[in-house]
């Protein structure tokens, strides 16, 4: 079986790699790029803890081969912070309790940050449709829910300051 | 320690002080950034990553293993089988106590269950071990396996969950069913469910000569090095385990596994680092669950609803090798007054990994079933639920007569009962329906925990800029220790959570104890505040000795800590700050240390309980059986409560692992092969967020002068009992039809509802 190389622009550094046939983006952020912010619960789909975004959509990273996304662009939790500070969605998540273990936390921002940027104005209804294939066994949603909800309200009125 | 101290009573202390006081969560940041590092996010320089073999029989022998194909596999080191195995320098049969388990380490080629380990293999990638697992072919000699009542094997046992009785009796049964007006009795099924942690098992393991590295997330810090260091035949303090944030436990990281054990022993045959980490599927076998049951209630009452028997009798599953059970019968020990009540066990043996202690383990399924059996009994009586629970409310322990060190039920049941909105539920079922024509139910039931204690250490150091270090080897599995541990230790210290730093999560800090019975916030915290008095009564000495200080002579008039300042109780005025103190004495730093433990005069003297009740809600399509709860309100009493929160967190958390029991969870084996169909995240239903209701909790207040000197009990898993069945009463007053199993499916609805439908005529 041969490797062959994929370039992906991961959290805007451009990247090639030698990967072997099969291997899935999980592997290669984790494995070979260090990125373990992006999290493993389950490998099938299921869990929704390892999502990230490819070309801007939330994409579930375990279920991907990395050949099949030849150039794109590839954004997780590590990307989305800032360099200083933390990014709108994280403050909500900190300030609301939405975390409690943490490990559905990458995959739960991920999502918000996609459907935050396609909506910046979401219902409560579209905030638990974005979440539906995200599993978080500790906290019970609720935290999660107003944190995504919290945050669309600071990136909006940031927006409003910025343009004002 | 010649001048007294004086540290505020805990009731005077509520006023002013960080503990109650809501604080972000210290570990937030990282957790929010994703830089929290699990178990499995390390990578040391030549790591190899293992894979287990996993058998995919209930029983018999692995008969071949074709271990040549596995290590022709490019890049595959090692494959360890019963063959060449290294030897451990513990029986792997023989348990370790207190909470030793018998563990599947390759020690001979027998299969007890579907799932264990039957080789490890080794390899430079994670995709060559994975590869080289798969080739290894397994040929079985295979048995029949045993998946139920009809062929697993019954026996007595003398004890259920970790030492409990198994059998308990007070007054006589007989006589209280004999004078009986009405006996209510029923079967009840729970099924065998798995914990689920969203971080799946993991260890990273380093040996350096005859010490050894685990990075790996750990309920039980010092236990585990000890029972490592038995396998491995070194001291426990050559063990260091690092375990700063799990991704999850419930239970089923607090206990050694196979799995682990062997990733340990080929790092150390390897002499290189190795990582492994299980599967999801891998988790459904080695690493406990919570056993399946049939329990069997009688409830005698008299003609005013009163209780004159309660009889809860449990036959509890476990492996063929292994006696974990589920000590539900037990949940009937501590809630309702009764002059006789027996609380028996059986055990029945299966061809399935042994099952552990899971999020209230016997508490959860025990309960489940009691207060299903309470409502039959309450609707036998034709009396309101709630009306035949307070009926019943038990003043002091039943059985043993001792006085509850606080108990507030009643509060509980009444402030529950009002934000619910209970008063005007009409008796009979199949009475309300909402706007869409659904069906709507309303069910209540109680919650009982008991509150352990684990020994624990702690070390407090007070710093020359005033600010602390507070240490103890605990564990964090979400529910914010890091954070509620830290408000204790601040409070003692006389400072600001902000100027306390805690160390926690690795093993070569003082003994935190367990992270589990929801025990953790009271047993380390009560060491870490014993410490920070320790500190404080240090730093007294030094400023009352010394002439140049104000608080000189104080010795027996005594100093208070408060705002990083030691002020004398009788002059106000007279005041002088830790640093102060510290710098005139030449000193960096003064340590306190301390040890703590229960008093065994306290369980001896009064029945530790904590209590809460829930009202559920839920809606059920008439024509599809489908069943959504819409509201749950828990009103919970446990103590001082350190950070709501949190707390109310936990309350949450517990009860969507109540909607999930009653409706959800179950893992269903193939009863031709003993082989679970649904290990997996996506047929073994746990609740999305689609599945929640709006949830409500109340934190009821509760001075409990006696549970331990800091007031506090448990609240990591009162949630699920309580709820499940309440949300199973809900679906009977909604539907009319009894469910006497769980989860409760819609089919159980359907056929059932034909039938109710004329009983109930509409
Ligand atoms: S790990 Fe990818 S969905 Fe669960
Ligand atoms: S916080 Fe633990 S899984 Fe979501």
């Amino acid at each position: 079986m041969k490797h062959s190389v994929v370039s992906l622009t991961i959290n805007g550094a451009e990247r090639q790699m030698l990967v072997a046939p099969g291997s899935t983006l999980i592997d290669v952020l984790r494995e070979s790029q260090g990125l373990t912010g992006t999290r493993r619960g389950c490998e099938q789909g299921a869990c929704g803890t390892c999502t990230v975004l490819v070309d801007g959509k939330t994409a579930m990273s375990c279920m991907l081969p990395v050949e099949t996304i030849e150039g794109a662009h590839v954004e997780t939790i590590e990307g989305l912070t800032p360099p200083q500070g933390l990014h709108p969605i994280q403050e909500a998540f900190l300030q609301g309790f939405a975390t409690q273990c943490g490990f559905c936390t990458s995959g739960m921002i991920m999502v918000a940050a996609a459907l935050l940027a396609k909506n910046p104005n979401p219902s409560r209804e579209d905030v638990v449709r974005a979440i539906s294939g995200n599993i978080c066994r500790c906290t019970g949603y609720e935290a999660i829910i107003d944190a995504i909800l919290d945050a669309a309200v600071r990136i909006r009125s940031a927006a409003h300051a910025e343009a004002a | 320690m010649s001048s007294e101290i004086a540290f505020p009573s805990p009731q005077h202390r509520r006023h002013g002080s960080s503990a109650g006081q809501p604080l972000t969560r210290r570990d937030g940041v990282l957790k929010v950034t994703g830089r929290a590092t699990y178990a499995a996010d390390n990578h040391p320089e030549g790591m190899l990553y293992a894979v287990t073999a996993v058998s995919s029989i209930a029983r018999g022998r692995v008969t071949a293993l074709d271990v040549e194909a596995a290590k022709a596999h490019p890049g595959v080191v090692e494959v360890l089988t019963p063959a060449n195995r290294p030897p451990l320098s513990h029986d792997p049969d023989d348990k370790i106590p207190p909470f030793g388990f018998r563990v599947e380490v390759l020690q001979d080629d027998t299969v007890r269950y579907v799932n264990q380990p039957i080789a490890l293999v080794i390899a430079e990638t994670l995709e060559a071990a994975t590869e080289g697992a798969a080739l290894l072919n397994p040929q079985y000699e295979v048995e029949s396996a045993r998946t139920g009542l009809e062929n697993g094997e019954r026996f007595d046992t003398p004890a259920v969950g970790v030492g409990a009785p198994s059998r308990t009796a007070y007054g006589d049964i007989d006589a209280g069913l004999a004078a009986a007006v009405r006996v209510t009795e029923a079967d009840y099924v729970t099924p065998p469910q798995y914990h689920n942690a969203m971080e799946p098992h993991a260890v990273v393991a380093q040996w350096d000569g005859d010490r050894v590295t685990l990075d790996m997330p750990n309920q039980a810090l010092a236990l585990s090095c000890a029972a490592y260091a038995a396998y491995f035949g070194i001291p426990a303090g050559n063990v260091l385990i690092r375990s700063p944030f799990l991704g999850g436990g419930f239970g089923s990281k607090a206990i050694l596994n196979g799995p682990q054990i062997l990733a340990i022993l080929a790092a150390r045959m390897l002499d290189r680092p190795v990582k492994l980490a299980l599967t999801r599927a891998q988790m459904y076998g080695p690493v406990g669950h919570r056993g399946q049951t049939w329990q069997k209630l009688r409830l005698g009452t008299d003609g005013e609803g009163r209780l004159t028997a309660l009889h809860h009798h449990v036959l509890a599953a476990t492996s063929s090798f292994d006696e974990f059970m589920e000590p539900a019968a037990n949940a009937s020990l501590p809630l309702y007054a009764s002059p006789a009540i027996l609380a028996e066990h059986d055990g029945l043996r299966l061809d399935t990994g042994t099952p552990g202690p899971m999020r209230a383990p016997g508490e959860a399924s025990g309960s489940a079933v009691l207060e299903v059996a309470m409502d039959e009994a309450a609707i036998a009586c034709g009396m309101d639920p709630l009306e035949f629970r307070l009926a019943n409310y038990a003043e002091t322990e039943p059985g043993t007569g001792k006085p509850f060190s606080s108990k507030s039920l009643r509060e509980c049941y009444a402030e529950g009962a009002k934000r619910f909105g209970w008063s005007g539920r009409p008796l009979e079922p199949r009475r309300m329906r909402d706007e869409n024509g659904f069906l709507v139910g309303w069910g209540m039931g109680t919650a009982v925990f008991h509150c352990p204690h684990f020994p624990a250490e702690a070390r407090a150091t007070l710093r020359a800029d005033g600010t602390a270090l507070v240490e103890t080897a605990g564990a964090d599995m979400g529910q914010g220790a890091w954070t509620a541990l830290a408000q204790i230790a601040a409070e003692a210290l006389g400072l600001d959570p902000d100027q306390v730093e805690l160390h926690s999560g690795i093993s070569s800090l003082p003994d935190g104890g367990i992270a589990g019975g929801s025990g953790h916030t009271a047993s380390a915290g009560l060491a870490l505040h014993n410490a920070g008095v320790d500190a404080i009564a240090r730093l007294a000495e030094l400023a009352t000795a010394d002439p140049a200080s104000p608080l000189f002579g104080a010795g027996n008039i005594g100093v208070e800590a408060r705002s990083g300042r030691l002020h004398r109780r009788d002059d106000e005025g007279r005041s002088e700050s830790y640093s102060e103190i510290l710098a005139r004495a030449g000193q960096a730093e003064v340590v306190g240390t301390a040890k703590a433990a229960r008093d065994p005069a306290v369980a001896e003297a009064h029945a530790l309980f904590s209590h809460g009740a829930v009202f559920a809600e839920v809606k059920v399509d008439p024509d599809l059986g489908q069943v959504r709860v819409t509201r749950l309100v828990g009103a919970f009493a446990a103590g001082r409560i350190i950070n709501p929160r949190l707390v109310r967190s936990q309350y949450f958390g517990g009860m969507i692992w109540g909607i999930s029991f009653a409706l959800q969870e179950e893992a269903v084996t193939d009863r031709r092969t003993g082989r679970i169909m649904n290990a997996d995240l996506a047929e073994y239903h746990v609740p999305v967020n689609a599945d929640v209701p709006s949830l409500d909790a109340i934190l009821i207040p509760e001075d409990d002068p006696y549970v331990n000197p800091l007031g506090v009990k448990g609240v990591g898993e009162i949630g699920i009992t309580g709820t499940v069945g309440a949300i199973a009463n809900a679906v009977w007053h909604a539907t009319g039809v009894r469910v006497r199993h769980f989860p409760i499916r819609l089919e159980d609805l359907l056929v059932n509802q034909r039938d109710v439908t004329s009983a109930f005529g509409n």
